[in-house]
Parts: structure tokens; C-alpha cells; sequence
């Protein structure tokens, strides 16, 4: 059992860092104060080739596995960037893995490498207003007219909408009186965001300005077939596929934002003053930190071994949820600890953990509550009966 | 020498300067580079005195190095140069700082193992018989390594070799044959014009070393290194410098704070007895 990084793994982790410094603290404060979206971070990682970490090296990208991208997606996190810098790539990194995996040869050739080369920018859409995680309920109409399917629907904190050129829509095309299961008929469709026929309005909302979130109102879209990915009703099988992923990368993300406020809570205790001793001298202030890094960490450790587990081919599920778990509840911990090192000083947002610490609510929770994976791991791992 | 009046010293005429950088024939480059401890580490001396503590310490590679690599991409960029380099001289792990060097740009690299400590006078033989073997038209080092801050193994390079050299470079031009270089000097800046092949140090503001791109961390697995041994190429590299001890800087005494100039004079004249 080996746990160190390879040297190409390190190689990943200190180019994408030293590219980061590039944006620090004051560039992050001020996307968090104009909420413009950070394209100059966007363009600089597809400049260095990092966008297409995960598409096979045929279409232009890299091919390497979600260990790599878990590794990328931490040091983003990690630089002060947070889920700002991370979520301004996402979808870069695996979103198109359904394209990947079930797209004709014509499609990947037409729609990775735009996205690879920065050109393009995409989002996802799937949750809906009245369907959270009960995805197969999902309301969303793709009604297929000749050559082309017409949308009408709406969807729910679609991530970057205001600034995409593509969306990969999850749309039900058959309607569930008209299918066996209620996994069926759903389709997955990568195709332009129309603005004449969609309506994005964005959700103001906790943290993270910088990285928009929307409602996203379909009224006629027209989406040609050859947009289609796989079969058609096969579509919430495509999704299932990157469920595991997207939580691995969204634990290395929390992992990352509980990281560097952990840095500047410690960096402030050696620094700080009060009654002719640094207050980090203190056990009060300096065992929760301790604790902090512990959990930090065990999550990352986690979060790589979910990593490994999907590499191999393995089932990654139960690690996957518990890493996305873990990291999400020590991220939030770690930068609550450090506003509150801080003491009046964390509350200010010039020090900018406060803003970590609002940013650090998105993995904890996003894409699955904790209660949920709490759920998954009772019946799946233990076997208990479902709850819900 | 001569001095323009603005403390610029032009060492020979200058040859007039062609319109484009043309490389008279394909040109090695190589580029010793060092495995050191990171510049963001915070040095802790070992408890025995013998040195500094390097088990479980961020190892990278020397900054002047990475400028040193960074010049010689430039340059095989420009067309001057046709091939690159990467030599690194120590344990096994240096391979790790040959593979930095292939993927910024680097071709090949030859790593020569040992676990002895290999000082300056050691480094430059085994780089000499090296370049003799590789003929390169170019040898870009650091100017100094910042772990022990030498500053000696580029000059004894070249005195080896009997090529010229252009210590504490912040610009290379290559013309033809030839090559001006613009020195770091403490009254300013020198230019000199060598001959080549010739030997080059690197000073900080000689470029800006670029981050490594993904492919090119991709592409630099797959490019060789050959392995080889202080004894391959006929030197001894039997330590000639003995490290009496190594100490912490002694602390800081804390400043003081003085309220008016009257009261600095008086604590200059009085105190410090300085004035």
C-alpha cells in the first residue's frame, strides 16, 4: 500500500498552485464584491492545458483519471480561490463524462474540444424546482418534433448559465405514465443555450458571488437529434454515471477551502498578541485547530481513496459519499474555527475567512445533503431498511 | 572597460546585431539542475550540528536553476538552440527535479547518482566529462544553488573547460557564434560578448520561469533519463570541504522605539555611540 503522491501527481498539484498565486486573496474579494465571473482563472487553466485533465488524449485532453482531477480541484480550493476558483471549472473537469463515455465519435469531436481550449463554456442542468434529488420526477418536457426535440420546463441552480454557451440538459422524453420505470424515459442532451428560447435568472444568494447560480426557464427550445447523447429514455442512467465523481471532486474542494482557512487561522495565532504571548499558545485556541487538521486530512485520505476505488473500475459509492461527507463537515468546521480565531478580526472581510466560511456551506450542501449520504450509507453499507 | 557615464560598462565593442537569432548549427544546451530544499521551507538545523534537516522537508527545484531552464526553452524557441539538457547530480530523488525540467521544455535529461555529498569542485568534473561527452554549444547554470549558496560551480565549470563565461546573466543574445550577455555588477550592468561554446549563470531577473503545462507534464513521463555514476565518468567525488558545524542565526534582539529625532541623536550618540 502505497499513500504518496507520484511524481507526476506532485507535478499536478504545485503547477496548478503556482498558477493560482497568480489570483489571490484581494482577486477573490473583489469577484466576492462585483460577482463577476472569474474567466481570467477559466482562461489561464485552459491555456495550460488543465481543462481537459479528464478527456481522452484523441479529443484533445489529457486522460487522466479523477485521482488527478481531485488533486487539481483541492490546490484550486486551497489557493483561496475556493469553491469560487473550483466551481468556475467544474464542469470542465467530468461534467461532459456522459459525453465521454456514451457520445458517437462525431460528437466528441464537435463538442470536447472547444471546452478543452477554454472557446466554450457549458452548465447542467437536472434539478429542478419541485424535484431535488428525486431526479426521476423531473418535469422538464423534450418532446421530439421530426429531427429535433422542443423543451419546455425549468430547472434549478444551474451553475454558471449566465456566462455558458452549452448546457447538458437532462429532460423527460417519454412521459412516466408511458414507462415501466420511472428511470426510463429520460433523455441527456448537450446542446446550445439559446437565449432567445431560455430564460436565466440568477439566485442571489450566500456565498460565492463570483460563480453564478440560476433559474433556467425553457419556453421552445429546439435541440437538433444529432444533439442527443446515447439512446434516447437512457439518459438518468448516463447521469448516474458521474454521480460518484462529482462528489470525490466536491470533497477535494471542501478539503482544499478547510485547508486554507486553516492556514490563515494559524498563521493568525502565531501572529496575534494579547496579554505579551501569541494567542496560539493557548490550548484553547490551539487544540481546535489540531482537530481541525485531523479531520482535514482523514477527508482527504478519504476522498483519494474514493478516487482510487473508481480508477481501478471498483465501486466507489459508499467512499465517495462518506469522503464528500466528511470533507464537507470539516471544511465548514475548519472555517468556522477560523473566523473564530480570528475573534472580531474573522468577521471583517479583508481577513477573508468569513468568506471561506460562506463558500464552505456549498459542499456541505451540495450535490447531496449529509443526512442523505447518512441515509445511503445506513442502507448500503449496513444494510438497514430505507428510511424514506 | 569603459563606463558610459551611467554605470554601464561595455567590456568589448559591440558586434552589431543581426535582425534575427540564427543558430550556426544544431546546438545542445545543457542545463544542470539541483535538488534543494524548498524556498517556502523553513530551514531547521539539525540537533547534531552537521547540517540541515532534509527527511520529511518539501524538496524543489533551485530557483536560479528553473530561470536556467527557463532561458534555454526561450532559446530553442527562438530557433538558437536544438536540444536541451537536464542534468542533475545526487540521490535518486533527483530524478523528480530532471522530470520539473522535462516538463517546463527540457528533451532529455542524465541524472548521476550518488549519495555523497557532492560539492562544487565535484559537481563541475563530472559536468565537464559530461560535456565533452554531449558537446554542447551552451551550458546554463544557476548562479548559485540556495542551499549552501556556493556561487562556485558555474566559474569552475568554465576554468575546467577552458570556455568563456557570463556570470550573473539578466540578458542573453545569441548572434551567430557569438553571444552577448548583460551582467548583474554592483555598480550595474556589464555586457560582455563570448565566444561560444560557453558557460552561463543565471541571475533573478533573467526571465520569468513559466508554469508547467499539463501535456507538457504528460510528455515529460515519457522522455529519457539516463542513470549513471560518479565513477562513469572518472571522478572521485569524495568530499574535499569538511563542515566544522552548521547553527541557527543567533536571534534578533528586538528594536526600539524612539519618539523624536532629538531622542534618536541622543540614543546614536549616547548608546549606540555611533555618531
Amino acid at each position: 500500500m502505497d499513500f504518496a503522491l507520484s511524481p507526476e501527481q506532485e507535478s499536478i498539484r504545485d503547477a496548478v498552485a503556482k498558477l493560482c498565486e497568480r489570483f489571490d486573496d484581494a482577486y477573490w474579494l473583489a469577484r466576492d464584491a462585483d460577482g463577476a465571473f472569474p474567466n481570467e482563472l477559466h482562461q489561464a487553466l485552459a491555456a495550460e492545458g488543465f481543462l481537459g485533465m479528464c478527456i481522452p488524449q484523441e479529443y484533445g485532453g489529457s486522460g487522466l483519471g479523477i485521482t488527478e482531477a481531485a488533486i487539481m480541484m483541492q490546490a484550486i480550493a486551497q489557493s483561496g480561490a475556493c469553491m469560487s476558483g473550483a466551481s468556475a471549472v467544474h464542469m470542465n473537469i467530468f461534467g461532459l463524462n456522459p459525453v465521454v463515455v456514451f457520445g458517437t465519435h462525431e460528437q466528441k469531436t464537435r463538442m470536447l474540444p472547444p471546452l478543452i481550449a477554454g472557446r466554450e463554456k457549458s452548465c447542467f442542468g437536472v434539478t429542478e424546482p419541485d424535484t431535488g434529488l428525486d431526479t426521476t420526477r423531473l418535469k422538464t418536457r423534450a418532446e421530439r418534433r421530426g429531427d429535433r426535440y422542443v423543451v419546455n420546463g425549468q430547472k434549478i441552480w444551474t451553475s454558471t448559465a449566465q456566462v455558458a454557451d452549452k448546457i447538458l440538459l437532462l429532460a423527460r422524453t417519454t412521459p412516466l405514465e408511458g414507462v415501466r420505470k420511472k428511470t426510463e424515459g429520460l433523455s441527456l442532451f448537450y446542446t446550445t443555450l439559446d437565449r432567445t428560447k431560455v430564460e436565466v435568472r440568477r439566485i442571489e444568494k450566500m456565498g460565492r458571488k463570483a460563480v453564478d447560480s440560476n433559474q433556467v426557464f425553457f419556453d421552445g427550445l429546439e435541440i437538433p437529434i444529432e444533439d442527443r447523447i446515447g439512446e434516447e429514455g437512457r439518459g438518468f442512467e448516463y447521469i448516474l454515471h458521474g454521480m460518484n465523481p462529482e462528489r470525490i471532486l466536491i470533497a477535494a474542494e471542501a478539503v482544499g477551502v478547510g485547508m486554507v482557512a486553516l492556514e490563515k487561522a494559524t498563521a493568525y495565532a502565531k501572529e496575534r498578541r494579547v496579554f505579551g504571548r501569541p494567542i496560539g499558545q493557548n490550548q484553547g485556541i490551539q487544540h481546535p485547530l489540531a482537530e481541525n487538521w485531523m479531520e482535514l486530512e482523514a477527508a482527504r485520505l478519504m476522498t483519494m481513496n474514493a478516487a482510487w476505488l473508481y480508477d481501478r473500475g471498483d465501486n466507489a459509492g459508499a467512499a465517495a459519499n462518506a469522503a464528500k461527507y466528511l470533507a464537507g463537515e470539516a471544511g465548514f468546521k475548519a472555517c468556522t474555527q477560523a473566523v473564530m480565531t480570528h475573534g472580531g478580526m474573522g468577521y471583517a472581510k479583508e481577513y477573508h475567512v468569513e468568506r471561506y466560511l460562506r463558500e464552505s456551506l456549498i459542499p456541505r450542501i451540495a450535490p447531496i445533503s449529509p443526512q442523505l449520504v447518512l441515509c445511503y450509507i445506513a442502507e448500503r453499507v449496513l444494510g438497514l431498511p430505507k428510511s424514506y | 572597460m569603459r563606463t558610459n557615464g551611467r554605470g554601464l560598462f561595455l567590456a568589448t565593442v559591440e558586434r552589431p546585431a543581426l535582425i534575427q537569432e540564427t543558430a550556426r548549427q544544431p546546438m545542445k544546451i545543457l542545463v544542470p539542475v539541483k535538488r534543494v530544499v524548498d524556498y517556502n521551507v523553513k530551514v531547521r538545523v539539525k540537533s547534531d550540528g552537521t547540517g540541515v534537516e532534509t527527511a520529511g522537508v518539501k524538496m524543489s527545484m533551485n530557483p536560479f536553476d528553473e530561470i536556467a531552464v527557463e532561458e534555454a526553452v526561450r532559446l530553442k524557441e527562438k530557433g538558437a538552440a536544438t536540444e536541451i539538457i537536464a542534468v542533475s547530480l545526487g540521490v535518486a530523488a533527483c530524478q523528480e527535479t530532471i522530470r520539473t525540467a522535462l516538463a517546463m521544455g527540457a528533451d532529455r535529461g542524465i541524472l548521476v547518482e550518488s549519495d555523497v555529498d557532492l560539492q562544487p569542485l565535484a559537481v563541475a568534473k563530472m559536468l565537464k566529462a559530461i560535456a565533452e561527452k554531449e558537446q554542447p554549444g551552451l551550458i546554463i547554470l544557476g548562479k548559485q544553488a540556495i542551499d549552501d549558496d556556493m556561487s562556485a560551480t558555474g566559474q569552475m565549470l568554465a576554468a575546467l573547460l577552458g570556455w568563456s563565461q557570463g556570470t550573473f546573466a539578466s540578458k542573453v543574445t545569441i548572434e551567430g557564434d557569438s553571444m552577448t550577455v548583460i551582467r548583474e555588477v554592483d555598480g550595474g550592468l556589464e555586457t560582455v560578448v563570448l565566444n561560444l561554446p560557453a558557460i552561463i549563470t543565471t541571475d533573478l531577473r533573467l526571465n520569468e520561469p513559466r508554469y508547467a503545462s499539463l501535456p507538457n507534464i504528460m510528455k515529460a513521463r515519457k522522455k529519457p533519463i539516463d542513470t549513471m555514476k560518479p565513477a562513469d565518468l572518472g571522478v572521485d567525488p569524495t568530499p574535499r570541504l569538511t563542515v566544522v558545524k552548521v547553527e541557527e542565526p543567533a536571534k534578533r534582539q528586538a528594536g526600539k522605539k524612539v519618539g523624536s529625532v532629538a531622542e534618536l541623536v541622543e540614543k546614536l550618540r549616547n548608546e549606540a555611540k555611533v555618531i
